[in-house]
Formats: C-alpha cells, sequence, structure tokens
C-alpha cells in the first residue's frame, strides 16, 4: 500500500530535549488523520518533520525516516517543492503584510505563474474554499494584516491551499476563531478530502472525532495508540488514551 | 496516481524552468550575503593591517642620508613611549617622544568625562525614570542633535566662543587649552553616555522597579538602591565609551587644546593630543621619513586603545544580556 | 505625640522627607538634561545670528573666490554631496547584505560573536585612524592617489558598523512568523528577504544609512589625507559646476573648509566662517528632522 505519509522510527531531538521519540505511523491518501494530545507532546515537531521546516531550527536533529509519497523526504533534492506539496496552517494567523490577493498569489508566483487570468483563478478558488472570498470580494487590494483574526487565519488557510498541496497540516486551526467560522472551515475540510490529505492537530478532541478517519494519541513526545478514530474514542486500547479523550487526563 | 491533467503538467514545466534559475541565483546571492556578512572582521583586520604595515619601517628601520653616507635608523621605542619630547623636524637630532602627546589626550579625556558622567547619568536618569511621553520624545532627539554636530564645528565652536569666554572668565592670555577642549569634548561624548547609560537603564526589569515601590521607597531611593547597582555594568559601559570617543577624537581637539607639546601643570595649560598630532603633521611628513611613519606608529597606538576599551565595553554589555537571561 | 486618632495613611516624617528627596532629584537631574541642550541651543542661535550677514542664496550657490574673502560655499558643498554619494554607494550594499547576514543566516556560534565583536570594534576606531587607513590602503596600496574615491572608500569603511547595525535593528523588527509562513510556502530563504523581509524594513534601513552617512559627511579627519583639499577652481554655472568632481579628482569638502578657514588662513570674514559651520549645522538638522519626520510617518502607517 502506498501511503501518503510514513514516518519509519522517527526521533527529534532539540538538543537535549527529546521532541519526538521512535514514531511509526502510516498515513493514507485522502483521509483527515486526527492528531491529539497534550502540550508538548510533539505534535508541532511531528508536522514540521514533514516538510522539513525543521531544518530552520539548527539545534533540531532528526534520525530515522520520514517518506512522503514513498520517499524519502532527506533525499528529495528540491526542498521547496516538497514544501509545496505540503500546506501548513499554524495556531496564530498570520497575515503577510501584503495585499488580500498577493498574499493568497505569493506562492503560485513564486513556482513560476504569472498568467494574470490563471493567478486570480487560484485567489479566487482558494478564498472560496477558505469561506473567505464573500466577505473580502470586494476588497483584495486591503492589506492581508488589517483583517481581524478569524479571517487572517482563513487567509492563511487559502494560502495554505493556494500552492495546490497534496498535504494540509493545520495545527490547531480554531484557536483564534469563532465557533461558526470553525465549523464552517470543518465542512471545507470533508469536502477538500477527496482532493488531499488533510493532517490535523488538535486540543479539541470532539473536533478530532467530527473529522477524522483515523486519530493519533501522542504523549510525552511518544505515539500512545494509533486507529480508526471510532475506536480511539469508544474502546482504546491505552489506558491513557481513554483518560484523555473522556477528559480524566491528568 | 491520480492522472496528471493539462493544466497541472504546464503549471509543472513552468515550475521546472523557473527552478532552474533561482537554482542559479540562490546560492550567488547567498554566498555573496555570506561574504559581507564577514566585511566587518576583514576591514578590522585590514585597518589594523594597513596602518601598522605603513609604520613598520620605522621599527625596522630606515635608510636616511646620501647615496655615499646610507646609514639605518631605527626608531627608539623605548624613547618612544618615555619621552615627554616630540621635536620630529629638528636639524640636528629629530626626537620622536608620545608621553606628552599620551598626557594631553588623557588629561583632556579625564576632564571632559568628569563633566560629561555626572551629566550624562543625571540625563539618562531623568530620561528614563522621570520624564515621559513627548517631553521624553523631544529631549531624546536634542540629545541626538548633540551627537550630530560634525567634529569640526565643535572645534569651531572651542575656537570662536569657548575661547573668548575662557580669556574674559579666567584672565589667562588665551583660551585655547584643556578646560577649552574638555567642555567641547563633554558635550561631544554626552550623547553616547546618555544613550547607553539610559538603554541599560530601561533593561532593568519593572519588577524591580514595582518591588522597589512596594517596600515604599521612594523614586531617588529606587534609582540608588535599586536601578544603580542592577544596571552598573551597562553604566560602566557607558562611561568606557566616551572615554573612547574622546581619545579618538581628533578636529575638535586639534582646534581648541592650543596644540603645543607640553607636559601641563594646570587646567589651563595648552596640550596636544596623539590624535591632533597625526592630522596636523601627516600632512607635511614626507612618505618614508621616519617622521611620517613614527605618526602611523601613534596611529597603531590609537588603534590599540581603541581596541581595547570596545572590546572591554562589549564584553561588559554582554555580561549585561547573560545575567538578564538567568 | 497629637492627641488625635491616628490617621493610618498620614504621610509620616520619613515619607514628607522622601518626597522631598525624590523632588529634588528630580528637578536637579531635569537641570541637568537641560544643562546640557541650552548651551548647545544658544550657541546654535549665536551661530545663526553671527552668520546671518553672509547667510543668502548666493552664498551657498557661489564658488569661493579670493581664498574666501568673496564668494560662497558651492565648491565644498557640492564636494561634500558627492563625498557623501558616492560613500552612500559603496557603504550601503555591503553594509545593509552585512545586516542581513547578521540577522537572518548568522548562527549563534563563535563566528557570529566574532563578527559582532568587529563590528563594535570598527565603530570604536578613532577616525583619524580611519585617515591613516585610507591613506595606507586606498590612496597608496591600491594606486588610487588622493582623489573623491579613495575618500568616499575610506568615509564608507566608516560607516559601515553603523549601517549594519541600523539593518539588524530594522530586520528584526519584522515578525519572525512572516518567514516562517513564506518558508511553509516553498519560498526560499533569499525570495522569503526579498519578498517580505526586506520591502517591509527597507523604509527603516534606508533612514539609518541616510542618516548616519550624513553625520559621517560632517568627518573632517578621514578625508584629510585622502583626497579633500582647498579652493580649487572650478566652474562657476552650468553643467560642470553641478559636477565638478570626477572620482580621480580632489575635492572641496565643507569640513575641511571650515577646518582651513578657521585655523590656517587669515583675513577670512568671521561672517564666512559662522556661515560654513551654520550651514553644516543647517544640513545636520534638515536631515535628522527629515529622518524623524520619516520615523513618525512610517510609525503611522504601520502594516502590522
Amino acid at each position: 500500500m502506498n501511503y501518503q505519509i510514513e514516518f519509519r522510527d522517527v526521533s527529534v531531538s532539540y538538543g537535549k530535549d527529546v521532541a519526538l521519540r521512535d514514531i511509526n505511523i502510516q498515513i493514507p491518501k485522502n483521509e483527515i488523520f486526527g492528531i491529539i494530545g497534550p502540550a508538548n507532546a510533539g505534535k508541532t515537531t511531528f508536522l514540521k518533520a514533514i516538510n522539513r521546516t525543521l531544518e530552520f531550527i539548527h539545534s533540531a536533529k532528526t534520525t530515522g525516516e520520514v517518506l512522503f509519497d514513498g520517499k524519502n523526504v532527506k533525499q528529495i533534492r528540491n526542498v521547496y517543492g516538497l514544501r509545496r506539496k505540503v500546506g501548513v496552517v499554524f495556531p496564530l494567523p498570520v497575515g503577510l503584510p501584503m495585499s488580500i490577493y498577493e498574499n493568497v498569489a505569493y506562492a503560485p508566483r513564486r513556482s513560476g505563474i504569472h498568467d494574470k487570468q490563471e493567478l486570480e483563478d487560484i485567489v479566487v478558488r482558494c478564498l472560496q474554499q477558505a469561506m473567505l472570498w464573500d466577505e473580502v470580494k470586494d476588497r483584495l487590494d486591503m492589506l492581508g494584516t488589517k483583517l481581524s483574526g478569524g479571517q487572517q487565519q482563513r487567509l492563511t488557510i487559502a494560502r495554505a491551499l493556494s500552492h495546490s498541496p497534496d498535504v494540509l497540516c493545520l495545527d490547531e486551526f480554531s484557536i483564534a476563531i469563532d465557533p461558526v467560522t470553525t465549523m464552517k472551515i470543518e465542512d471545507v475540510l470533508v469536502e477538500l478530502k477527496s482532493e488531499m490529505t488533510i493532517i490535523l492537530v488538535t486540543n479539541l478532541v470532539q473536533q478530532a472525532r467530527r473529522l477524522a478517519d483515523q486519530t493519533a494519541f501522542f504523549n510525552k513526545s511518544e505515539l500512545v495508540e494509533v486507529g480508526p478514530t471510532e475506536k480511539i474514542f469508544t474502546s482504546p486500547d491505552n489506558q491513557l488514551t481513554y483518560d484523555y479523550v473522556t477528559g480524566d487526563f491528568g | 496516481m491520480p492522472e496528471a491533467s493539462p493544466a497541472t503538467e504546464k503549471r509543472f514545466s513552468l515550475r521546472r524552468s523557473v527552478q532552474k534559475v533561482v537554482d542559479f541565483t540562490e546560492p550567488a546571492i547567498v554566498g555573496l550575503i555570506h561574504l559581507c556578512g564577514w566585511s566587518a572582521i576583514i576591514f578590522v583586520m585590514a585597518i589594523f593591517f594597513f596602518v601598522f604595515k605603513e609604520s613598520l619601517p620605522a621599527i625596522t628601520g630606515i635608510e636616511e642620508g646620501d647615496a655615499v653616507h646610507a646609514e639605518v635608523v631605527k626608531l627608539d621605542l623605548v624613547e618612544f613611549a618615555t619621552s615627554p619630547k616630540w621635536i620630529p623636524e629638528s636639524a640636528k637630532r629629530p626626537t620622536f617622544g608620545i608621553l606628552a602627546l599620551m598626557v594631553g589626550t588623557l588629561s583632556v579625556t579625564v576632564l571632559s568625562m568628569l563633566i560629561a558622567v555626572p551629566l550624562g547619568l543625571g540625563a539618562a536618569v531623568y530620561v528614563s525614570e522621570f520624564s515621559k511621553g513627548k517631553s521624553r520624545e523631544i529631549l531624546k532627539v536634542l540629545i541626538e542633535l548633540l551627537a550630530a554636530i560634525p567634529s569640526v564645528v565643535w572645534g569651531f565652536i572651542g575656537l570662536v566662543i569657548l575661547n573668548p569666554m575662557i580669556v574674559e572668565v579666567t584672565g589667562e592670555p588665551v583660551g585655547l587649552n584643556i578646560l577649552n577642549a574638555g567642555i567641547v569634548l563633554a558635550l561631544m561624548s554626552v550623547p553616547i553616555i546618555v544613550s547607553v547609560s539610559e538603554d541599560a537603564l530601561r533593561a532593568v526589569p519593572d519588577s524591580y522597579r514595582e518591588a522597589g515601590m512596594a517596600l515604599g521607597a521612594n523614586r531617588w531611593e529606587m534609582v540608588y538602591k535599586v536601578l544603580f547597582p542592577a544596571a552598573k555594568h551597562g553604566l560602566l559601559a557607558a562611561v568606557l565609551l566616551g572615554i573612547g570617543r574622546g581619545i579618538g577624537e581628533t578636529m575638535a581637539v586639534l582646534m581648541c587644546t592650543g596644540h603645543s607639546v607640553n607636559m601641563p601643570t594646570s587646567i589651563f595649560d595648552p596640550v596636544r593630543t596623539l590624535t591632533a598630532t597625526i592630522a596636523a603633521e601627516l600632512g607635511e611628513a614626507v612618505r618614508g621619513d621616519m617622521h611620517y611613519h613614527t605618526l602611523f606608529l601613534i596611529g597603531v597606538v590609537l588603534f590599540a586603545f581603541a581596541f581595547v576599551i570596545n572590546l572591554t565595553a562589549d564584553l561588559i554589555v554582554k555580561g549585561i544580556k547573560v545575567q538578564g537571561n538567568e | 505625640m497629637s492627641s488625635q486618632p491616628t490617621n493610618p495613611f498620614a504621610e509620616t516624617e520619613e515619607e514628607r522627607r522622601g518626597k522631598l528627596v525624590e523632588n529634588l532629584v528630580g528637578i536637579s537631574t531635569l537641570l541637568m538634561t537641560w544643562l546640557l541642550i541650552i548651551p548647545v541651543l544658544a550657541i546654535i542661535i549665536f551661530l545663526v545670528y553671527k552668520a546671518w550677514p553672509a547667510l543668502s542664496i548666493e552664498f551657498l550657490l557661489d564658488n569661493p573666490e579670493k581664498k574666501m574673502t568673496a564668494g560662497g560655499i558651492w565648491g565644498p558643498l557640492i564636494g561634500t554631496f558627492f563625498l557623501v554619494l558616492v560613500s552612500l554607494i559603496i557603504a550601503a550594499p555591503i553594509g545593509i547584505l552585512a545586516g542581513v547576514y547578521l540577522n537572518e543566516f548568522a548562527r549563534d556560534n563563535w563566528l557570529t560573536r566574532f563578527i559582532n565583536l568587529a563590528v563594535v570594534n570598527l565603530a570604536g576606531v578613532p577616525s583619524i585612524v580611519h585617515g591613516l587607513f585610507g591613506l595606507g590602503a586606498f590612496v597608496y596600496f591600491l594606486g588610487m592617489d588622493r582623489c573623491l574615491l579613495a575618500a568616499s572608500c575610506t568615509v564608507a569603511v566608516m560607516t559601515l558598523p553603523v549601517i549594519i547595525t541600523s539593518t539588524k535593528e530594522a530586520l528584526a523588527s519584522v515578525p519572525m512568523s512572516f518567514r516562517v509562513a513564506c518558508w511553509n510556502m516553498g519560498a526560499t530563504k533569499w525570495q522569503t528577504i526579498r519578498t517580505i523581509v526586506l520591502p517591509n524594513s527597507i523604509s527603516g534601513i534606508l533612514t539609518g544609512v541616510i542618516l548616519q552617512v550624513a553625520r559621517a559627511a560632517g568627518e573632517t579627519a578621514p578625508i584629510l589625507f585622502t583626497g579633500a583639499m582647498i579652493s580649487s577652481r572650478i566652474a562657476d554655472s552650468g553643467w560642470e559646476a553641478m559636477v565638478p568632481y570626477g572620482l580621480d579628482d580632489r575635492f572641496m569638502a565643507l569640513s575641511y573648509h571650515l577646518y582651513i578657514i578657521s585655523t590656517q588662513w587669515q583675513n577670512v570674514p568671521e561672517s564666512f566662517k559662522f556661515g560654513t559651520a551654520a550651514v553644516m549645522i543647517g544640513l545636520v538638522i534638515a536631515v535628522n528632522s527629515i529622518s524623524i519626520a520619516f520615523r513618525i510617518y512610517l510609525r503611522s502607517r504601520k502594516k502590522w
């Protein structure tokens, strides 16, 4: 079976601190894969290992293999191409200090698309997918940083979609936005599933339950348990998982 | 695997062609950035190298005299360091002693620090602890303005404004002396003292201030008992940088000290400094003779002074930062 | 002891004295601050007052005549302008890229510490030693001879550390999250710097750069032996008066001009000396105010 993402004995450490220990995980294509766990469990590091942005942290050391579409990411020569295939949305919204249009057109431009019509199509499609189009369609030349927090987060999602990634990673995307918008975006994610694989890191266990096909539970740098979401939430093998999903953790 | 649509294929090929260009420019520009990044090291070493290189013949020896009576002359380094006599153009026996020049530099610098340090610290305390909002901004701008006035204009001020004032007040025949240069230099070094000490004071966490206030200390007690001890390294660095500025200043002291080689006995004596000597004499010195090379050797001495002072100040400032992280 | 019920918030003797001390200190440090500023303001006013008879458009636009007993300061003025321009062209790219290196590329290791130390030391080298370096390196070693280019190179090296520092500060004010966002979209490091970091800090960088180079333009010591000269004949009007010096020509400069007319030449009318000094201070104040205004303007339209 060809997985979209596969981790084989992956460990990551920052200096003396271990962030991930011997992770083995397979993420199939076109699934929503939920990752839950308390703070400092290594969830964000997991995402950074996929698109090799860990390389920007000088103290980070990785062992083991991360496979993307069957290829070891360390051996991918064009790391920028890899990063374009992975869209990432971080907890705090980041509107870049340029117009809304340019925010979304940034990545396509970098990958060599300069045709005006093509760019416009991408911008419109991504903004629509991120449920932001209706609010900003009349002011695309406004600064992205001047949007409200929730709008900026959706702009960030639109940007992550703009380079047509194969994998979309969402790191606690709903922290800074209101419940209604969160619900709307959740609907979008379900739709997007047919086009790409989605990795959903969340600290809202119910969100994972609503959306994810499979769920993994991380704790203290280790993968405690992974399995079909229903199983994780109803009859997990591990007591710790049970405590966490039922809220008895700690 | 999903079939690639024509559109994505087109995009892919475009991506490829652009990628090639990027692959070429990226390492080139990154390399250039690294090179520029190291430029500071390169230039510091180049400065030392070239100034030292030009001074070297004074130590290793210069051939003097005509073709018949050629002799190798070396600079007497002991005399250089200890003699108060600086008579470079003497036909009989030129003497190159920089003791008087060093004393001149030191006396002017010390006097300027005696004026600038208390005033600078006072101003820093006021700006950092007592003033606020608009008035603080304006004060900072005015103090910055002091730093912006060119040194030759300061020299001019000493020459045409302070000079007659000193004559008037003290009754000395000429007002170009240590006092004059000290005052001018004090005004010149105040901005750096104020800005570095203000940084040091503001680097003290507000929790210290709050703790001080909670104990019922008034603002002066807080400044004196809490802020000064906490910021003492930064304040020391500020004073050191001020001294560095004083030792290195050229045009203002050239115009205000009276420019005579002299072991001073009072602040009303004219002196001459290391920097001023180079500025005044290098133009006339012939390249290749002892006078010329010795002036470069003074440059090496100045470079060494500045190096030690800045290194010390930097280590002291780094010391604060390390403490702050703990 | 008073017979009244004790008010727990009443000032004790100790507290009253403390307040007095506090006020005293506030006032005395304020006085110290003004003791620095007032004389300088007075001096500036005095300079302008004494310079008043000479100050006119002709004084700025005419060349010095008859050992500065007539005419104006056009030659030195334009010389200083070219000195600033050329040294800016040399120092700005190197300094800005060096700042980019230190803020974006440098890791926290011994090399970076070493570079930072070098920057600090470069800033602390006495200006006359810069002059000696320029003479040894540019004039003699590189064979430029005394000329505008050699002087500009010397001034450029001198301004480099300040440009590096102000660039570093401007770059550091761009939030890290912008860079991370771009990297995650597959932008290379240089693309990120070019499209996000530099456009959002360039105005801050330029304000710092121009301010510092303008300050360096007032320096005399570095150009004394590397290219400055006094009273050369240059064209009085037309194109050649606008660009009177080639890169390999010696040139007049305001700072050197003021030095010579106030110490070496007799019979220069007092108002001409004061006029030159006033023009120099005026330029400094102008450049400073522009940069302050620019800073305020930038703050008002901050993009995030």
